[in-house]
């Protein structure tokens, strides 16, 4: 299929919309818009980061979703409690593959379900007795915690339960830090505001415990890994890189992370930023409160990571520079070998992306690297400054669609016809059964890391095959074939 | 007889507890079987009833029990003076967890296990001053309550009260059954009060079905736990709850209510003197722009 026209992809928004009543119609077309590569900003184009339309199913999640699943969760020493009703705790337990090393139940804690398990009577005379007593518990049951945060759901906001009077009060007795965050699911429009409220939670209540402490022995190469939450190992497939050409990771944020990396970040020398929309906020107040610089980077594909790992070099001295050259050459015969192997079984093929915080934009360059081309992508709960950062990304006159909905996503899909679909486990079986390839590009489908040149070859790997899988010739009934108008567009 | 489910509201203070259950006294000498159900954290509305300080409250006794299903309905079932079976939802202290939440769990409680006994004649649920949020209207929704009587006053507070509850009437009256059967004014000796409250009656669309006059025996019966029926049967006041039980037995008179504005109640207010005219060129003056004036 050739390359859509600005004109054709306009009258595809055009007429998915259409099916809308005129409210919804309205509303949601400032919500999809033509990629103009000539637009200096994207609130020219698109909007984002607004309520969801009822009615729509959106693919959104809650502010204790990006406080408690995204942000916290990952910091492998603390005990992160879900302090509410069960269910927000168990049903995100374990799901989004933050890799962390450690014994877990004893110095880890990352896999585990800590809940204050809310019955009626905690919501009628309120929580805090039962949130004392359970942080009391943890004490005793898991000593070798580094702290502990008190992640809110909805029925704590609602009530008033007075978790900040708790956490100090603990915080005394115990000499640990513990950490209330006031991320009731109800408040904002998406996790974005969950995200926002764990950084502002981070640092009124963790960042500056060791201001005034100078023990930590620094060097001029310090740094730390922000916004890269090692799903599937991938800040370990960063680190290396970073550590090869010279560099020293003061702190992983947060994956495989700890409190003591958090407190230590205030003494590095650079912030380097993966997710830029969910740690942003963080790194913003440490440049102005401690005058650390920071830069986003990308380590997805080869082109993009040597372009990252340059510009990060940059900010060093010339051991530093020779440093990221000397590290691409060395992995240079590696990932060149990937792009031979891979680059003629996917060339030209075309791709649909619909994520969460940066990867709608920083996948693209690795897809390119294989010859692939992304004509269609969307954030889950983006803001404007990521949109911003996408119009230069992406292809003049492909789509862009924010907080998309079920209908639409689909609608899309049917009329541009990709090769692959990268998005995440709600939308992966509804477009398998549409006969599509399909990667889920939150969880990186069980496989990973794609970070870093190892990453890139595992990506490489199942890209293909997923795309080349023998099945999708298969998806029809054989007694169908013969009426069926059109070929699967997808066979090999 | 049908049940006949009533409740009572009215602003904090105004002797909403009392009057319930010196009225409910009347409604036992008359042979009616009746079931108080307190709908106020403090947990007040049996004490005349059962000669008791406070009772055990459903949701302090399901705290204590772990929860709610834990409870049995003999727990906190308890039958005071003529049989009249008492109940108190109870709640938390002021200032922490959901009051609301405690009325809605305790209610939902006493129909799961059956406290709405076929041969019962009347139930009262005697409410917290405000309709703060949901939980303090569940006794006015579906299938509870269809009878409210506000307890108010000649004062102007108190009317103001009474007022707003029969908007939250108006909304419940749409979707549900329930309607206003009447004012009950408990005299704070105003001047012209039985005539005020009538006038704020008629422009509600309803009737003050009975005017409770002011007598110290209602204060020597509460000191003793008492209702006025029990403590000094032949007392005056004990005729006047028995005039309002029987009154509210023949009650036919239910309304989807017509609240008022905010001017029309000040006109009302004015029109018997309780509200002085406003002189509106002293708005917003302070005593000094005055003195210098």
């Amino acid at each position: 299929m050739p390359a859509m026209t600005r004109e054709e992809t306009e009258a595809l928004i055009q007429e998915v919309l259409e099916v809308y009543p005129e409210k919804a119609k309205n509303d949601r077309a400032k919500h999809l818009a033509v990629n103009d590569q000539s637009l200096e900003k994207a609130n020219k184009c698109i909007t984002s980061n607004r309520k969801s339309l009822p009615g729509v199913m959106t693919i959104r999640g809650c502010a204790y979703a990006g406080s408690k699943g995204v942000v916290w969760g990952p910091i492998k020493d603390m005990v992160h409690v879900s302090h509410g009703p069960v269910g927000c705790g168990q049903y995100s337990r374990a799901g989004r593959r933050n890799y962390y090393v450690g014994t877990t139940g004893i110095n880890t804690f990352g896999t585990m379900n800590f809940t204050s398990d809310f019955q009626e009577k905690d919501i009628v005379f309120g929580g805090d007795k039962k949130l004392a007593k359970l942080i009391d518990e943890i004490e005793v049951l898991f000593p070798l915690n580094k702290g502990i945060t008190i992640q809110s759901e909805c029925p704590i906001g609602l009530i008033g339960d007075d978790i900040e009077a708790v956490a100090k009060i603990k915080k005394k007795e115990h000499g640990k830090t513990v950490v209330p965050v006031r991320c009731e699911g109800f408040r904002g429009v998406s996790q974005s505001l969950g995200h926002h409220i764990a950084n502002d939670a981070i640092r009124d209540w963790v960042l500056e415990n060791r201001d005034g402490d100078d023990s930590f022995p620094t060097t001029p190469y310090d740094v730390a890994v922000i916004g890269d939450y090692n799903i599937g190992g991938d800040a370990w497939a960063s680190r290396t890189l970073l550590e090869e050409m010279g560099l020293r990771v003061v702190a992983q944020w947060s994956g495989d992370g700890t409190i003591a990396e958090i407190e230590k970040t205030p003494k590095v020398k650079l912030n380097l930023i993966h997710c830029y929309r969910s740690m942003n906020y963080i790194a913003r107040h440490m440049e102005e409160k401690y005058h650390i610089p920071w830069i986003e980077y990308n380590f997805f594909g080869p082109t993009k990571i040597a372009e990252s790992l340059r510009r990060i070099a940059a900010h060093f001295d010339d051991t530093i520079k020779e440093g990221a050259e000397r590290v691409i050459e060395h992995y240079k015969a590696e990932y060149e070998a990937v792009i031979a192997k891979y680059r003629p079984r996917l060339e030209g093929k075309r791709v649909m992306l619909y994520v969460g915080g940066l990867r709608p934009r920083h996948v693209i360059g690795a897809y390119e690297d294989l010859g692939m081309e992304v004509v269609g992508t969307g954030y889950e709960f983006a803001h404007n400054d990521d949109y911003d950062r996408t119009i230069k990304e992406m292809g003049n006159a492909t789509l862009l669609y924010d907080d998309v909905t079920g209908y639409e996503f689909e609608e899309f899909v049917k009329k541009v016809q990709p090769d692959l679909i990268g998005s995440g486990i709600k939308e992966k079986y509804i477009f398998q059964k549409m006969g599509i390839p399909f990667r889920q590009m939150h969880s990186w489908d069980y496989s990973g890391p794609y970070h870093g040149f190892d990453g890139f070859a595992i990506f490489a790997r199942d890209m293909d095959m997923t795309l080349n899988n023998p099945c999708w010739k298969n998806i029809k009934a054989p007694w169908k074939k013969e009426t069926a108008s059109e070929p699967v567009k997808a066979a090999a | 007889m049908a049940l006949r489910q009533c409740a009572i509201y009215g602003k904090g203070g105004i002797g909403k507890s009392t009057t319930t259950q010196n009225l409910v006294a009347g409604l036992a000498e008359l042979g009616k079987k009746v079931m108080i159900v307190g709908c106020d954290p403090k947990a007040d509305s049996t004490r005349l009833i059962l000669h008791a300080k406070a009772q055990n409250s459903i949701m302090q006794m399901a705290a204590e029990a772990g929860s709610v299903e834990d409870l049995e309905l003999e727990d906190v079932l308890k039958t005071g003076y003529r049989e009249i079976k008492c109940v108190e939802s109870g709640g938390p202290e002021p200032g922490v967890g959901c009051a609301g939440r405690g009325v809605i769990t305790a209610i939902n409680f006493l129909e799961e296990e059956g406290a709405y006994d076929e041969d019962l004649d009347f139930v009262f649920y005697d409410v917290l001053g405000d309709v703060v949020c949901g939980g303090f209207a569940m006794p006015i929704r579906e299938n509870k309550a269809q009878e409210i009587y506000i307890v108010c006053s000649g004062e102007m507070m108190a009317m103001y009260a009474a007022n707003n509850i029969a908007k939250g009437i108006v909304k419940y009256a749409n979707s549900g059954g329930v309607r206003l059967a009447g004012l009950i004014c408990n005299s704070r000796q105003t001047a012209r009060e039985d005539e005020l409250i009538m006038e704020l009656a008629a422009k509600l669309g309803t009737q003050m079905i009975h005017f409770v006059p002011r007598d110290n025996v209602v204060q020597r019966a509460e000191i003793r736990r008492m209702t006025v029926i029990e403590y000094e049967p032949a007392a005056k006041q004990a005729e006047e709850y028995r005039s309002l039980a029987q009154k509210i037995i023949d009650n036919k008179n239910m309304v989807i209510p017509t609240p008022i504005t905010m001017d029309e109640l000040e006109d009302l207010l004015m029109e018997f003197g309780v509200l002085e005219e406003v002189d509106e060129s002293i708005i917003g003056k302070t005593a000094v722009a005055e003195a210098t004036a």
